[in-house]
């Protein structure tokens, strides 16, 4: 029975939560039997998925293919072609999928308190395991065009929790913008597709990988997939519509819409690593620095655009923008020196776990800040800086989550965002000085950034208008500790971080030969 | 696997747990050096009150609200504000248009290598 569950979880890890998502209508009138159905159905799908990930990291790649009598058979019978809808989870999907499972555990716990006095709540939760289903299919699939379809899964299903909260326009423009812009990403994306099926007749992505000749139409599908997929990680200059949607969407969504940012960023490593990362063919340097260049401007314009900011969850989505430029630096250096072994060795491969380790670290401490601005708005009602105050008297709890998160985010140690960006500081000094100072100063503009809301949330004396004002409702606290638990512990154990899951993720997305000969066979 | 070995980072290394018995032991020192001081504190008198240039402050300008914070790195980085942010303008037509330039910028570079 045990053995018969491991052997589908990938199945599983996407069945659970599509189950949840639509059982939920029939099942979540009453609102007692919806939280628990709620709370078990997600505990089940991140155990799952952290179970997945340890399997992958334990005993290499998993190949599961839909539909087959032999799941891991990953070639038709008789064709040698990979015809049926696949996964292939290496270590960096694994990576990816340990991300979500623990988000989406984190941001439902905070969600049952922060969100359940709302109506609706049915849709609310069919919504969120859509969402998360998407993100987990986006991250595992080795099938392009199921990886579309769970984009458009993800993206939708956001859009519409983006504008949970129908009676403010803004929240509808919100979803709005964020349907736009991901249908438009989805659309660029599916031409792409249909350019490299048109040219290979495969979806498969290690098939591809294998047989791809670098033609100009297969530039133009490289192009047509990668700058969608910058845009919905956030990456400058098309970065507009971050504050805008994670600004008015719901705390806990706009946690999670943070994790399914970087599902886009995963795919576009994917994409530049696995698919088109042969640099005995193409001069794969030349999109390295193309990342480097949004990773800078997005760090940079972010950080610049956070300082002014009032509202709360604008300068957050404006940080997060910022903190993205450090994932697409540290991974950008990497694939700029593909093509050079000794400068791979001597700092590539470090720049590259120093970026992965931050997707890991920023998707938890982004995660948590954004879940206290939630918290301090569920007690007060607003997000204007300028109308709080005092609230460390009143709300410890959410102010010792909100320094943890803080200090993190600004790169202060002992907390993860050291560690991570310690990586990508060294390594990227050696590949270009001026960048990692640059990235240095952005840290201390984010220190900056950090301590005026901190000062203006919690500190001074009572405020008279939050006078009343409690600590958060124990669910919203328990989801908030449990990242701020996981925000000092990847900060003080960084190796067996880095050496467990990092470094095996960085070097499965380098690894082309390997993952297309875990799918096709082979070396 | 050793959670407490170093972070090498290739260049140089990283230890939380010598940082942080660092931190202790400067704590410690600093406590050290603070019990050695003259306690001079008295609760509710004019010493835990707020002053704002020589006067007494009143109860409403207790709390420096945001909007009053760097003002000077503001108005120093002036003209770098004026032109970014009317680059957001909230309209989704730009937002689109955006993306069509940085698509054509990349499709200049990738179909010219």
């Amino acid at each position: 029975m045990m053995s018969t569950l491991q052997q589908h979880a990938p199945a599983l890890l996407i069945a659970i939560p599509l189950f949840a998502a639509f059982s939920m209508p029939l099942v979540g009138k009453n609102p007692g039997f919806r939280k628990m159905w709620t709370i078990v159905l997600m505990t089940l799908t991140s155990l799952t998925g952290l179970m997945l990930a340890c399997s992958v990291f334990r005993d290499g790649s998993i190949v599961y293919v839909f539909g087959a009598a032999d799941a891991s058979q990953a070639l038709a019978e008789g064709s040698g072609f990979p015809i049926r809808i696949m996964f292939t989870i290496d270590a960096m999907s694994a990576l990816m999928t340990i991300i979500i499972a623990i988000l989406a555990f984190a941001v439902t716990l905070y969600s049952l308190a922060a969100d359940g006095g709302h109506s609706g709540l049915e849709g609310f939760y069919s919504l969120l395991f859509l969402m998360v289903a998407g993100a987990l299919g986006m991250v595992n699939t080795g099938d392009l065009f199921n990886f579309f379809v769970f984009l458009e899964v993800a993206s939708l299903s956001g859009a519409a929790l983006a504008a949970f909260r129908i009676d403010k326009g803004v929240a509808v423009e919100a979803g709005l913008k964020y349907a736009l812009i991901s249908g438009l990403g989805g659309l660029s994306v599916l031409v792409a597709i249909g350019l490299l099926y048109s040219q290979y007749n495969a979806l498969n992505i290690a098939e591809l990988a294998a047989r791809i000749q670098f033609t100009r139409l297969d530039m133009i599908a490289f192009v047509l997939l990668a700058v969608p997929l910058a845009m919905k990680c956030g990456a400058v200059p098309m970065h507009f519509w971050t504050p805008d949607t994670y600004a008015a969407a719901p705390s806990s969504v706009t946690a999670f819409l943070v994790v399914t940012s970087q599902a886009s960023l995963y795919a576009l490593f994917r994409i530049c690593f696995t698919l088109f990362g042969d640099p005995a063919a193409i001069n794969i340097a030349v999109f390295g620095w193309f990342i480097v260049a949004l990773g800078v401007l997005s760090m940079f314009v972010g950080v610049t655009m956070a300082i002014p900011q009032k509202d709360v969850k604008r300068l957050m989505a404006y940080h997060a923008i910022s903190q993205t430029g450090y994932m697409l630096l540290g991974v950008g250096v990497g694939l700029a020196v593909l093509g050079n072994a000794k400068a791979l060795g001597d700092y590539g491969m470090t720049s590259m776990s120093g970026g992965l380790f931050h997707i890991i670290n920023h998707a938890i401490y982004k995660g948590l800040l954004f879940l206290t601005a939630g918290a301090v708005f569920y007690r007060i009602g607003t997000r204007n800086l300028n109308r709080m105050g005092g609230l460390g008297h009143t709300m410890p709890v959410t102010m010792i989550c909100f320094i943890a998160g803080a200090l993190a985010i600004a790169g202060i140690p002992p907390f993860n965002g050291f560690a991570s960006k310690l990586l990508i500081y060294e390594s990227v000094f050696a590949f270009n000085p001026f960048i990692a100072i640059v990235a240095m100063l952005v840290s201390i503009l984010t220190l900056a950034s950090f301590v005026k809301v901190f000062h203006s949330m919690f500190m001074g004396p009572r405020q008279p208008d939050h006078g009343e004002v409690r600590e958060a409702p124990r669910p919203m606290v328990i989801g908030m500790a449990l990242l701020a638990v996981l925000v000092i512990l990847f900060g003080l154990i960084p190796t067996a971080v880095v050496e467990s899951i990092i470094r095996p993720a960085a070097e499965a997305l380098l690894d082309r030969a390997g993952y297309i000969a875990t799918v096709l066979g082979g070396p | 696997m050793d959670v407490t070995t170093t972070l090498e980072t290739g260049y140089g290394a990283w230890s939380p747990l010598v940082w942080l018995a660092a931190f202790a032991v400067t704590m410690v020192i600093a406590l050290l050096i603070r019990s050695t001081g003259e306690s001079r504190y008295k609760k509710d008198s004019n010493q835990t009150k707020p002053f704002i240039s020589g006067n007494e402050a009143p109860q409403d300008a207790y709390h420096i609200r945001a909007g009053n914070l760097y003002w000077g790195y503001l108005e120093a980085l002036k003209g770098y504000y004026q032109k970014l942010v009317p680059l957001h303008t909230g309209i989704m037509t730009d937002y689109v248009l955006w993306m069509f330039g940085v698509v054509a910028i990349m499709l200049l570079i990738g179909l010219s290598i």
